[in-house]
């Protein structure tokens, strides 16, 4: 009986898992195959300018990050993965942009490096890119645990002129056809992404400010405690999916 | 204004134009209908399935049921992922071009109205 149950038990958590899946999936085949080939992924042009900015020194006096660092590889190795984090000083959650425009700030005294600017996005970029193949693992800390409630009320709350949440598209719409797009399950696993419609890469939060201003709602600002909450929610949802970044979608 | 499941009266006083209400139906600026359903309209490739085809929507309702369910759908269900395309209130963070109006003005929900009354479900011969 005990055998049967474990059986049973075991082939509901398989179940579970297989049901969510990678917006890598739902492209078409070429797209995937430039995702899976560095050579071809545009995505890595950011990967490899942050590899540059990792050791250099934002100004002469300054430290590089891989003065303090070390080698990304190894001591970045994982760190996407687990963020967004909690971060003691500030007393609340903080996104992986966040904490190397604070690192920035605080303990290089560089140029103050902006959202969606270049620097930034290609630093983001070679820092996730260290985590990809790994497991989507989220921190269990208590300080994370607001930060993923105000991000599931926020998921699941209708918003802008057009009415609608992001459950209602990326939870019971999933695989279904927005017009000539498959909607995908919305799982943040290869951010910065290089989306083909920006050509360029891009961060989650500019994806997020796209669906909402798609749904003519006012977008949430750069790096605000919600655009953090909602991204520690997708992270939680999406535990255990492999990181890919960089991504390539649609 | 509401009568049971039906709004009767046309919100302008007279009947819409059926050509201004299909160039609506099929503007995806502007009633954005063919992101989520189907219809009539070969000549746009890429029309969702998240919601009933359109066709043969004037068999399916009257006029004054489907003026209610372009105006609220959520009237009749609130599940609904329709937008309510003629109500302002019991919105959240509106943007600040969409705020305080509605996604179709009174005529334009009339056109779409006449439109949609137009097409007729295909009777068995």
């Amino acid at each position: 009986m005990r055998r049967i149950a474990f059986a049973l038990l075991a082939c509901c958590s398989v179940a579970v898992a297989e049901e969510r899946r990678s917006g890598l999936l739902d492209m078409r085949p070429e797209a995937q195959a430039m995702q899976r080939d560095d050579s071809m992924n545009p995505g890595m042009l950011w990967v490899l300018d942050g590899e540059a900015l990792w050791g250099h020194k934002p100004n002469p006096a300054a430290q590089s990050c891989a003065d303090c660092h070390g080698d990304a590889a190894s001591s970045m190795r994982g760190v996407a993965a687990r963020y967004p984090a909690f971060d003691a000083v500030q007393g609340a959650a903080i996104d992986l942009a966040g904490r190397i425009i604070q690192c920035r700030e605080t303990r290089q005294g560089g140029a103050p490096l902006a959202r969606e600017g270049q620097e930034l996005l290609a630093l983001t970029s070679f820092v996730a890119h260290q985590s990809r193949g790994l497991p989507i693992a989220p921190p269990n800390d208590a300080g994370m645990r607001a930060a993923r409630a105000q991000g599931q009320s926020i998921y699941i709350t209708r918003l802008g002129q057009l009415d609608l949440s992001c459950a209602q598209c990326h939870d019971d719409h999933a695989g279904g056809r927005l017009a000539g797009s498959v909607i995908p399950q919305g799982h943040p696993t290869g951010y910065p992404i290089y989306r083909l419609e920006w050509q360029r890469v891009g961060s989650l939060q500019r994806r997020l400010r796209g669906c909402m201003v798609g749904v003519r709602a006012e977008p949430f600002a750069y790096g605000s405690a919600e655009f953090i909450a909602i991204e520690a929610y997708l992270m939680e949802r999406a535990r255990g999916m492999e990181v890919e970044t960089p991504a390539i979608r649609p | 204004m509401v009568a049971s499941d039906a709004v009767v009266q046309s919100l302008t006083g007279s009947a819409g134009d059926p050509a201004r209400g299909r160039a609506i139906v099929a503007d995806r600026q502007k009633g954005f209908c063919l992101l989520c359903h189907s219809g009539p309209f070969p000549e746009e490739p890429l029309q969702g399935n998240l919601a009933p085809s359109l066709a043969g929507a004037g068999s399916r309702w009257n006029e004054g049921q489907l003026r209610l369910r372009l105006m609220d759908n959520k009237r009749v269900n609130p599940e609904s992922i329709m937008p309510a395309y003629h109500r302002i209130e019991g919105l959240n963070r509106v943007g600040a071009n969409w705020r305080d109006r509605p996604i179709l003005s009174a005529a334009e929900i009339e056109d779409v109205l006449a439109f949609l009354m137009g097409l007729k479900a295909e009777r068995a011969p």
